[in-house]
């Protein structure tokens, strides 16, 4: 059982101008087990908030807190989060020339279980997983998200969240630019892992679509850097229905 | 010997001479010398008692005493001494380095010579042949403990298949003056690989020509340069027979403040070199903010009719968002360095095809860079 707590965040962008505040005030709990959806219109600073547990060094905490089972999530390193069961499926992984998919999962699960796994064991856990997602076996030899599709990064993406099994996975518009087939090909690739698992999923999206596949148990709706409402699934419905405005209003408010 | 004056191009050399009064003494504001700091190097411009590169004789290598004679490798390759330290290094070496491949002959184990610099400062002559329709791949270790001012002729006979990988590898404080002229005969293949990781100060100036039409030519590096290291590659394709082919591939890491390299790709296709193909590529990657890296790639073309013919160049910053994306997968960040370092070079080294030699210079590369990483980590705890 494991919970991610984020209360009163506040982060701001760090660029060559100055800072700029994006997050203003966010409360927000994951458990093991439970499926936060958080959904918002472009620019509300929904990215910013998957990238700031992730601890991405653009941006930088002014205010509020993230634990992760009482441990400050905040004083940890990038790599130290992931150590500690956080993964980020990231909506634009970037690519890594002359590094393989294969070595790129042997480095990383290792990094992440304390040891290198047994090279018998790993080979067919890597192959089930690819199957799961049906990615052709060649896929490991490639490097990693150069030339990917966009589906073929998103595949990847969910092939490390089963793999690296973190605690607490947030999910960055993985939906985006998938076609329905990918798409439910992907949506299934996080079932499979939740179930197996019990982890704590915190997805975000600017689409209900995703939420076809992945059930939310909670509906976030995010505006103007926080969170300006807190439903049920029929939330989602509700925003199908009549969009973001007047959400977007609420946040001016 | 008297001074032959070369055919008027910008990028082929002007003087050809083995006798060094022929040549004037550079002063770095010539072409060919404007980015070398020719004030660390200013004792290779003038004669010098000097001690000798040597190697342990074995299956085709052998050492000699050095004669003011035109070798037989030297007349085959038509090779002619082009500046200062190549004249001197011709004139003053007292055995030659002989590395030779017999016709026909298809040696499957590589040739590894370690070349000795027995003094503090040396002359080095070597010289490899490869008979025609041979193979082979040779590797050769330089002792970079002392200074060396050092020539390398390489002559590929028809139809040959040579492989020459030159390691530059150990303690960063000997400086290394080297020029390599190749000349690559009829259908015959040449790679040549450069790894520089050590010394203060590298200069190699490489250089290819044709024998005959239907030649392949592959240029690589692999370079690694810290604090207080300088180095420069200057190649020099000179495309002078129909048919034939240049690859040439240069990639180098770049960290800490004073780091300098250089690359110049000068290739000169004649109006003889019809249905040729050329290509040029330097890459830099800056590993932090502070280093310099000159790269200028010069393609001269006498004659439209060519297969292709191309360059490119880019130095860029090392890239953050690698870094966070491998982090964020739990791997430290000293290991992503290595990882993202590595990859920068797998390409080039994806072209030697001994497994055993490649994973030994990956190796190589990643203590490098593990190095870095430390002192980086060291110079951060003292601040």
């Amino acid at each position: 059982m494991s919970t991610l707590e984020i209360k009163d965040l506040h982060a701001s962008v760090v660029t060559d101008a100055g800072e700029t505040p994006i997050l203003k005030g966010v409360d927000l709990t994951v458990e093991s087990g439970r499926t936060q959806a958080v959904m918002g219109p472009n620019g509300s600073g929904k990215s910013t908030l998957a990238y700031v547990i992730a601890g991405h060094p653009k941006y930088v905490v002014t205010q509020g807190s993230i634990t992760l089972d009482g441990q400050d999530v905040l004083e940890m390193s990038v790599d130290e989060r992931a150590r500690a069961g956080l993964f980020l499926a990231m909506q634009y992984p970037v690519e890594i020339p002359g590094v393989s998919v294969s070595n790129f999962l042997r480095t990383s699960a290792t990094a992440v279980r304390g040891e290198a796994p047994k090279l018998r064991t790993w080979i067919g856990e890597v192959k089930d997983s690819m199957a799961g997602l049906q990615m052709d076996p060649s896929f490991a030899e490639r490097n990693v998200n150069e030339g990917f599709s966009g589906g073929e990064k998103k595949r990847h993406e969910i092939l490390q969240l089963s793999l690296l099994k973190p605690k607490i996975a947030i999910l960055d518009e993985t939906d985006s630019g998938l076609d329905v087939d990918a798409l439910r090909i992907v949506s299934e690739g996080v079932n499979k892992f939740t179930e197996e698992t019990n982890a704590g999923i915190l997805l975000i999206t600017h689409y209900t679509r995703i939420l076809r596949y992945i059930k939310p148990d909670v509906v976030n709706v995010f505006a103007g850097g926080r969170i300006v409402e807190t439903g049920g699934p029929e939330l989602a419905e509700v925003l199908e229905a009549e969009g973001y405005e007047r959400f977007t209003d609420l946040a001016k408010a | 010997m008297s001074a032959v004056q070369a055919p008027p191009s910008d990028l082929a050399p002007r003087v050809l001479s083995n006798d060094p009064s022929d040549h004037d003494v550079p002063h770095g504001r010539e072409e060919e010398w404007r980015f070398t700091p020719i004030d660390k190097i200013r004792d290779f411009f003038a004669p010098g008692d000097w001690g000798t590169v040597a190697a342990a004789s074995g299956e085709f290598v052998s050492v000699r005493p050095a004669s003011a004679d035109t070798s037989a490798v030297e007349s085959s390759a038509q090779w002619v001494a082009t500046d200062l330290p190549s004249a001197l290094a011709r004139t003053k070496a007292a055995d030659v380095v002989s590395i030779d491949i017999p016709a026909e002959a298809q040696v499957a184990d590589v040739i590894v010579v370690d070349l000795t610099a027995p003094a503090a400062a040396n002359y080095g002559r070597i010289e490899i042949s490869a008979g025609a329709f041979s193979k082979a791949t040779v590797v050769l270790r330089l002792d970079m403990t002392s200074d060396i001012s050092g020539i390398l002729v390489t002559d590929v006979a028809d139809q040959a298949d040579l492989t020459v990988l030159t390691l530059y590898d150990g303690p960063r404080t000997s400086r290394h003056i080297w020029q390599w002229a190749t000349t690559v005969g009829r259908d015959a293949q040449f790679l040549g690989l450069s790894i520089a990781l050590g010394g203060s100060v590298i200069r190699l100036q490489q250089s290819v020509r044709y024998a005959g039409p239907g030649g392949s030519a592959e240029l690589l590096g692999a370079f690694l340069a810290a604090d207080e290291q300088f180095q420069e590659f200057r190649i020099f394709v000179d495309h002078n027979q129909p048919n034939c082919s240049s690859n040439v591939v240069f990639k180098g890491a770049l960290s800490g403040e004073s780091a300098h390299t250089v690359w110049i790709g000068d290739v000169l296709v004649r109006r003889e070199a019809t249905g040729i193909e050329t290509y040029e590529l330097n890459r830099n990657l800056l590993l932090n903010d502070g280093p310099r890296a000159d790269s200028v790639p010069n393609l001269e073309l006498e004659t439209g009719d060519v297969v292709s013919a191309g360059h490119a160049s880019a130095t860029g910053r090392f890239d953050d968002e690698q870094l966070f994306y491998l982090e964020s997968r739990g791997i430290p960040e000293n290991l992503a360095r290595q990882l993202v370092v590595r990859g920068f070079f797998v390409d080039v080294l994806a072209k030697v095809k001994d497994a055993e030699l490649r994973d030994d210079v990956l190796r190589r590369i990643e203590e490098r860079i593990g190095m870095e990483a430390l002192e980086e980590q060291v110079s951060e705890d003292v601040q």
